[in-house]
């Protein structure tokens, strides 16, 4: 599904990834987990498409394609999704809408027929009890005025509209409450299937209690420095980031 | 000192036969003549001119367009007769009878072209007209007043409220030489009267003609005025639209001008929040493109007690185009626990674009709220990264945030075929309109 090999990347003249190798299959969940500052957003928005983040050694490889030679549209249309560390607010532009044109825009591209307003509704009606998202919230503009947690919640939720083959949770569960974190990684796994990949980035470990990771990272200053099972997540909670800082030097 | 080019001016105007034509008026008209005369064009070393330069309009001489015709689908374009409303059509600055009868307004309320003022209308007139709007201001008013040709009479009496809008359309068409008009409009509401007024202002793109209206506006105690203005001018026009209100005691005034058109323009509103607990909401959109000039002024005066403003103005700027936002505040000793808020967004979309945005606070009372803020900005790329990673295409991306940026200030018209123009006239002139249509329907 995704292949990372030796990626670097700098942003502004200044590097931050330094090499990155990662290999996601299909239906896997990969969990990367770092200090604050190591490269774990860099690495989303890298994969997103962002302007300004330039790829200046190594490869991204995504179901066979060389995935920085796409636009971030062009990614998304083929099954690439990021949640937000920090979703933006657009006043003046309808969730709902939007949500309608990207999912219409996908399935154009995929070569499915456009869903009409009534099909469509009955899908978002299904998603959102999915994540337990108040109906009110479709007829706001795009997070404004919605609290740290529920834009996190609406990112979730355009997740499960959308149906992405891969999937990037950039700390999706920070600012999360223990219910909504629990609703949230519900809303996750009965996404999960076979076909579908996750890359979750996250703080803590309590996560992936809920969401199970098939493998566990440690991103440090821009490299990978240690790989595990979930065991790994544990050790971290429990130890922090020095001894593996300390094994790789 | 009177300079000869300001003389030559005033002898080449060939404008309509100067309406109201009453003998009251015959004084008003002479000094405010003597004013201009005495003052000329505003220059750039006028503080409130200084971003503004009327040379082009001050060395042009406007005769008469009362010869070519207007076409008719451009004032069918502009019009909001099939949208209900009771419309007065002015062609040229001629009062044109329309073809269908407009719909019947409660009885006792006036709407009808100062030209056909009997003796009693006239003196309604004679009571307010020239109260308002202050001949020493700047050089167009006085100019206004000087030239004054036709344009419409509004009286609605004592705690009548007027549903159908009134419409008041000015189209004007250029011919092989400038042209001019100098249409002057007076709105009076009783007490507790209500009444929602539309001025709008459209003109031919093939050739220069200059507009230069003035409307009056006194609302009586506890009377409620939906005015909008919206000038959609010919490309090549100059326009100077001023709006003079005075308020009484609790009246709500709700003013939106969309200013669209013109190569030059400016808006101008003055109101004086003369009595207690009077309010006003001044709305705008100012949408500029390639080399268009335009200018918005506003200025509040809160004179008494308990008086409130809230002023949120927005610009689109593109290509080479130059806008101007100033808006003066002034709160008087005498208005403690008055209430005063200002917002100017602007949206730069090209680096030959500029914009001068100045709020101007004066404030002599000690207990009142004040507040001000502008900003000039491009669009934002956290905003159009995120739409890309939803699979909106950056060019939609972009049109799209355009589109919202201006919708904030669309979204409160209340008279739905104004807001239904104006998402067709912002949207019309973005790539991929289509597309973007679906996400506001
Ligand atoms: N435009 C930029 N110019 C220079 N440095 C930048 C720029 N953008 C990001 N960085 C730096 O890159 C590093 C990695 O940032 P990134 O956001 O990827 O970290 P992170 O691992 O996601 O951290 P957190 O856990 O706090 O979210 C940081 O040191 C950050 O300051
Ligand atoms: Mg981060």
């Amino acid at each position: 599904m995704l292949e990372i090999k030796n990626l670097h990347v700098a942003v502004d003249g200044k590097e931050i990834l330094k090499g990155v190798n990662l290999h996601v299959r299909p239906g896997e969940v990969h969990a990367i987990m770092g200090p604050n500052g190591s490269g774990k957003s860099t690495l989303a928005n890298v994969l997103a498409g962002r302007d300004g983040y330039v790829v200046t050694k190594g490869e991204i490889n995504y179901l066979g394609r060389d995935l920085t030679t796409l636009e971030p549209e062009e990614r998304a249309r083929e099954g690439v999704f990021l949640a937000f560390q920090y979703p933006v607010e657009i006043p003046g532009v309808n969730n709902i809408y939007l949500l309608k044109a990207a999912l219409n825009a996908i399935r154009k591209h995929r070569g499915q027929p456009e869903l009409d307003a009534v099909e469509f509704l009955a899908l978002v009606r299904d998603r959102m009890g999915l994540v337990k998202m108040p109906e009110d919230f479709m007829s706001r503009s795009v997070n404004e005025g919605f609290s740290g947690g529920e834009k996190k919640r609406n990112e979730i939720f355009q997740l499960a509209v959308l149906e992405p083959r891969l999937a990037i949770l950039d700390e999706t569960d920070s600012g999360l409450d223990i219910d909504a974190l629990r609703v949230v990684a519900d809303g996750v796994n009965s996404l999960r299937n076979p076909e579908r990949s996750l890359v979750l980035v996250t703080h803590y470990q309590r996560l992936l209690d809920y969401i199970i990771p098939d493998q566990v990272h440690v991103l440090s200053d821009g490299r990978i420095l240690k790989s595990g099972g979930k065991e790994l997540a544990l050790e971290l909670e429990a130890r922090g980031y020095d001894w593996v800082r300390a094994a790789a030097a | 000192m009177s300079d000869p080019a300001v003389h030559e001016f005033l002898e080449s105007w060939r404008g309509v036969t100067p309406v109201p034509g009453a003998p009251w008026f015959a004084p008003q008209r002479a000094a405010a003549r003597q004013a201009f005369q005495a003052r000329g064009f505003p220059t750039l070393h006028d503080e409130d001119w200084k971003y503004t330069d009327v040379r082009p309009i001050a060395s042009r001489r406007f005769g008469s367009g009362t010869e070519t015709g207007v076409d008719a689908g451009l004032t069918a374009a502009a019009s909001f007769s099939a949208a209900g409303a009771h419309e007065l059509l002015f062609l040229n600055g001629q009062f044109a009878t329309a073809a269908d009868p407009a719909p019947a307004l409660p009885a006792g309320v006036i709407v009808m072209p100062m030209s056909r003022a009997d003796a009693r209308q006239n003196e309604s007139l004679a009571a307010h007209l020239g109260r308002y709007a202050d001949i020493n201001k700047h050089g167009f008013l006085a100019l206004n007043t000087a030239l004054a040709g036709d344009g419409a009479l509004i009286f609605i009496p004592d705690n009548v409220e007027v549903t159908i809008p009134v419409s008041l359309l000015f189209a004007s068409a250029a011919g092989p030489q400038p042209t001019g008009t100098c249409p002057r409009n007076l709105i009076i509401l009783g007490r507790n009267a209500a009444a929602t007024v539309i001025e709008c202002y459209t003109g031919t793109d093939d050739g220069e003609y200059l507009t230069n209206a003035v409307t009056e506006v006194r609302l009586g105690a506890g009377a409620r005025l939906e005015h909008y203005r919206l000038q959609q001018e010919g490309k090549r026009a100059y326009h100077l639209g001023n709006l003079s209100v005075q308020q009484d005691q609790d009246s709500r005034l709700v003013s939106h001008a969309f200013a669209l058109g013109g190569a030059l323009a400016r808006n101008e509103i003055d109101v004086r929040l003369a009595a207690r607990g009077a309010q006003a909401v001044l709305n705008g959109l100012y949408v500029a493109g390639e080399r268009q000039h335009l200018d918005n002024h506003t200025r509040i005066d809160h004179e008494q007690p308990h008086t409130t403003s809230a002023e949120h103005y927005r610009g689109v700027l593109t290509g080479r185009a130059r806008a101007v936002f100033n808006g003066k505040v002034v709160v008087h000793k005498d208005a403690q626990k008055s209430d005063a808020r200002q917002v100017n967004a602007n949206l730069l979309l090209s680096d030959d674009a500029e914009v001068d945005t100045k709020p101007e606070l004066e404030i002599y009372a000690d207990d009142v709220k004040c507040s001000h803020g502008a900003t000039i900005g491009r669009l934002d790329d956290n905003m159009l990264f995120y739409l890309r990673t939803r699979a909106i295409p950056a060019a939609v991306a972009r049109s799209l945030l355009i589109y919202a940026f201006a919708e904030e200030v669309i979204q409160p018209i209340g008279f739905a075929p104004i807001r239904a123009r104006l998402e067709q006239r912002v949207l019309g002139r973005l790539p991929d309109a289509e597309v973007i249509r679906e996400f506001v329907q």
